[in-house]
């Protein structure tokens, strides 16, 4: 059993943010890791991304966006609530190295997936822009801690409420066109969003890395659950990723396998909306 | 009547008795067990066919020599709790190996009864005296050695693990399992299912190892959380790896991410380890097909196909691409699956797999085949017919193709040498790997095989570590 130490509700209670006591994860985490939590006996096992670590006090913060049962169920735990498993750090950390501009694009709560490898790359002595996007100014996550993380921060909504009116992809087309020598982009948010910035990236022929999220069970390796065609072939997310060259992902097949169980996953909701109330 | 001897008696010819089980019909709608086990009645008159020889050929056929004519005769004369303590001695989970062990090619089938008649059932038997104790409901706890003060730690909580963590407990060691899934007994937890060997067998006995004192650690992933080295540094002076062959295996042939086209062991644990037979009382999914192909024909397709008919499909079909001699399920498996209305298209293997707009499967193209010369495994080599493509219509497809190691732990691992499909290499007697300090038995070291054997290689493990905690042996192969 893990205790939650905090909470933090966010983006008009639609995103929540959690600080668990979990000693040894914390102690071995690096960016890019993920961990799998059941939250209870009758749990789905869900894979949901460090969005920060404090070895020292043991804990880590996860963030999620409230998206059906067992998000759901997430959220209904308050401050000193435990949850029956975390088992991580799972997935391979991402490669740091020195390369000179990084661009780091986060979507949604891609974001909270962002944010820790924004700040490994600026620790690292890259020159760091990021952009974050959002649907609005209310949904807007870890805008502080971005702008922290990074050199340049730039911020879009979809209806303008805030920061540039549109998408990601077209401060990134900006930023590509002014010359700026950029030897990466890392992109991480919903699947449209990521396939937009890859489509782009490939025009400028510049590196692109993405972190994919297909449905998981195990994420040891172990069921086959998570497989992901990259350049052609069949890869296990959880143990080969979750990050990828995005110019070699399928996205189209991706979308449809995280479809699968949308009519199990709203009989899930509806009768766990019919037990609480509200 | 209890001190009357087998031995010696006359013996009128009783048949091998059958256990009871529930009807095909009535099966397939519950995820229940479909065997009810022998009566105390029924257990004595089979226990009465066994010879008692002097010569008893079923010892050397059970891989880890169970006393079988000794606990036969405590069951004939009605001792059942002997007859369970004198199984203990050489098993730890009889229940288990009663229900699982594939008998027919070990004890039975060396059986010297068996070459005239039926052999004796001994794994009914054996299942039938565990379940037996199990309901007393006072399962003995046996007196530990004296402290050592060495630490082990187990990796994997499958059969091979579980039987060496309560061989080293009981020798005095401390003993700790790190699981990577969050409930412990390996396949017999996430593969098998709840209608072959019921789970609450499976968590009687690791309650069993955790009233010894084994701290279990599960939802801790070796090679993660903890690296091998990590482990020796942090003072255990031993380390097994019972890792299991837990990497599935496809086909690669196009077409195979379609939704709706599980590998065995997702499909397995959703329903299994999850529960989401139980959906959505429990909240993981499953894909519950109407039209269902299972691809392979071994105890795992079984297993997946009868897994289907429960979960609501009417068509069940088994494609394998040779021929019925070479399946190498169990019999029973084979005859349980096919009294339950599995169909069976041998000579047969799928080249493409079809989808529609969403991405989920509608069927499979397959091609007939033909058997050739005898393979490096013996068998017939399969070869396509040209010319005899034709198209099966499914909306569910199980690839139950075999299994493979998977390489999460040996690679972060050094000087831990593999062979060249990638599974760890260990002695054959004793479990020792190349990497100091560290054993490992089981499906990681043989490739998929069977539970009995792995249990096997856990006591060949557990004896060579204990030599080697207690005198201090410094060479290492
Ligand atoms: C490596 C990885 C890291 C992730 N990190 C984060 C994160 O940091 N924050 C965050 O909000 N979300 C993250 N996700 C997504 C998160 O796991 C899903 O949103 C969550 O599982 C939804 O569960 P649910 O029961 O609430 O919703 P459901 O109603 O069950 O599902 C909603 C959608 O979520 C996806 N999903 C469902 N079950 C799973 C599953 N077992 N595994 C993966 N996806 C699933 C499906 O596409 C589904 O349509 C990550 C996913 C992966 C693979
Ligand atoms: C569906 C199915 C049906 C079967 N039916 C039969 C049968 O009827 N009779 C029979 O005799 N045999 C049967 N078998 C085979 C038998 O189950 C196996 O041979 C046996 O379980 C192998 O035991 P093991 O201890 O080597 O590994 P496993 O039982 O595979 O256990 C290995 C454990 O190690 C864990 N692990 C792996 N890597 C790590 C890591 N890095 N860190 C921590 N933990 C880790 C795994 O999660 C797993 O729990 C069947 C197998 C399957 C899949
Ligand atoms: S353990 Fe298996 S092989 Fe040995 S006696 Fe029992 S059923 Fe037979
Ligand atoms: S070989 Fe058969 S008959 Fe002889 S002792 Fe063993 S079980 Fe009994
Ligand atoms: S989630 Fe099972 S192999 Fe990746």
């Amino acid at each position: 059993m893990f205790r939650i130490l905090e909470k933090r509700e966010m983006a008009e209670r639609t995103v929540c943010e959690f600080k668990i006591e979990v000693p040894d994860i914390a102690k071995k985490a690096q960016p890019g890791q993920f961990v799998v939590i059941r939250a209870n006996e009758t749990g789905e096992r869900i894979p949901l991304t460090m969005a920060g670590t404090d070895p020292e006090a043991g804990t880590i913060n996860i963030i999620f966006q409230v998206v059906g049962k067992t998000t759901g169920l997430l959220r209904s735990f308050e401050e000193g609530d435990e949850i029956s498993d975390i088992i991580g750090p799972l997935g391979v950390p991402t490669h740091v190295e020195k390369l000179g501009t990084v661009m780091c694009v986060g979507g949604g709560t891609g974001v909270a997936v962002m944010y820790p490898i924004t700040k490994a790359y600026k620790e690292a002595g890259n020159h760091v822009i990021a952009i974050i996007g959002a649907r609005t100014k209310d949904l807007l996550i870890l805008e502080e801690e971005m702008k922290a993380a990074s050199h340049d921060l730039r911020v879009t909504t979809d209806d303008g409420s805030y920061g540039h009116h549109g998408f990601v992809t077209d401060v990134l087309k900006q930023i590509l066109d002014g010359g700026d020598d950029v030897k990466l982009v890392v992109a991480i948010g919903p699947v449209p969003m990521m396939k937009f910035v890859c489509k782009m990236t490939k025009e400028y022929d510049v590196k692109t890395v993405v972190s994919l999220n297909p449905i998981m069970v195990d994420a040891t390796g172990m069921c086959g659950a998570c497989r992901v065609s990259v350049a052609g072939k069949t890869r296990f997310c959880c143990v080969e990723g979750p990050e990828f060259d995005g110019h070699q992902v399928d996205f189209e097949e991706l979308v449809k396998r995280q479809r699968a169980y949308l009519t199990e996953e709203k009989v899930s909701l509806d009768r766990f909306m019919g037990q609480i109330p509200e | 009547m209890a001190e009357e001897k087998a031995k010696g008696k006359k013996k009128e010819k009783v048949p091998r008795q059958k256990m009871l089980e529930q009807k095909p019909e009535d099966r397939v709608q519950n995820f229940d067990e479909v065997p009810f086990g022998y009566t105390p009645e029924l257990a004595r008159l089979e226990a009465g066919r066994c010879l008692q020889c002097k010569k008893p050929k079923c010892i050397d056929g059970c891989p880890v020599e169970i006393d079988i004519p000794a606990f036969i005769q405590l069951i004939y004369e009605g001792d059942f709790m002997g007859a369970a303590h004198k199984l203990k001695e050489q098993n730890s989970l009889p229940a288990i190996c009663g229900r699982v062990c594939p008998q027919e090619d070990q004890c039975e089938k060396v059986c010297i009864l068996g070459k005239k008649d039926e052999p004796v059932a001994v794994g009914r038997l054996e299942r039938f005296t565990a379940d037996w104790e199990r309901a007393q409901g006072e399962i003995e706890i046996p007196e530990k050695d004296p402290p050592t003060g060495k630490r082990v730690a187990v990796v994997g909580s499958g059969p091979a693990g579980l039987t060496l963590a309560g061989d080293l407990i009981k020798k005095g060691h401390e003993v700790t399992i790190f699981e990577a899934l969050h409930k412990t007994g390996g396949v017999l937890v996430y593969g098998i299912p709840e209608f072959r060997l019921p789970k609450a067998i499976v968590q009687a006995e690791v309650d069993y190892l955790a009233q010894l004192g084994v701290e279990i650690k599960a939802g801790h992933v070796i090679g993660r959380i903890k690296t091998v080295d990590e482990l020796s540094e942090e003072g255990y002076d031993a380390i097994f790896l019972g890792l299991g062959a837990g990497l599935p295996l496809f086909m690669n042939i196009p077409g195979e991410n379609l939704c709706g086209i599980y590998s065995a062991n997702e499909y397995l644990t959703r329903s299994n380890l999850m529960k989401a037979y139980l959906f959505p009382e429990y909240d993981t999914p499953i894909a519950k097909g109407k039209n269902v192909t299972v691809l392979g024909a071994g105890n795992v397709s079984m297993d997946s196909a009868r897994t289907a008919l429960r979960l609501g499909a009417d068509k069940v079909r088994i494609v394998y691409r040779r021929s019925r001699v070479e399946m190498p399920a169990r019999i029973e498996e084979v005859h349980h699956a096919e009294e339950e209305g599995v169909e069976f298209h041998l000579l047969t293997t799928p080249t493409r797999c079809m989808g529609d707009d969403d991405g989920w499967v509608t069927g499979m193209e397959c091609i007939r085949m033909e058997l050739g010369e005898p393979d490096e495994s013996g068998r017939r080599r399969p070869i396509p017919i040209k010319g005899s493509e034709f198209s099966m219509d499914c909306d569910l497809v199980v690839v139950a193709i075999g299994a493979g190691a998977n390489p999460l732990l040996p690679t972060t691992t050094p000087g831990l040498e593999l062979n060249k499909r990638g599974y760890i290499v260990a002695d054959e007697e004793d479990g020792k790997t190349t990497k100091k300090g560290v054993w490992a038995g089981g499906d990681i070291v043989t490739g998929s095989a069977t539970v009995i054997l792995a249990m096997g290689a856990g006591r060949h493990a557990a004896n060579s570590m204990h030599d080697y905690l207690m005198n201090g042996q410094t060479t290492w192969p």
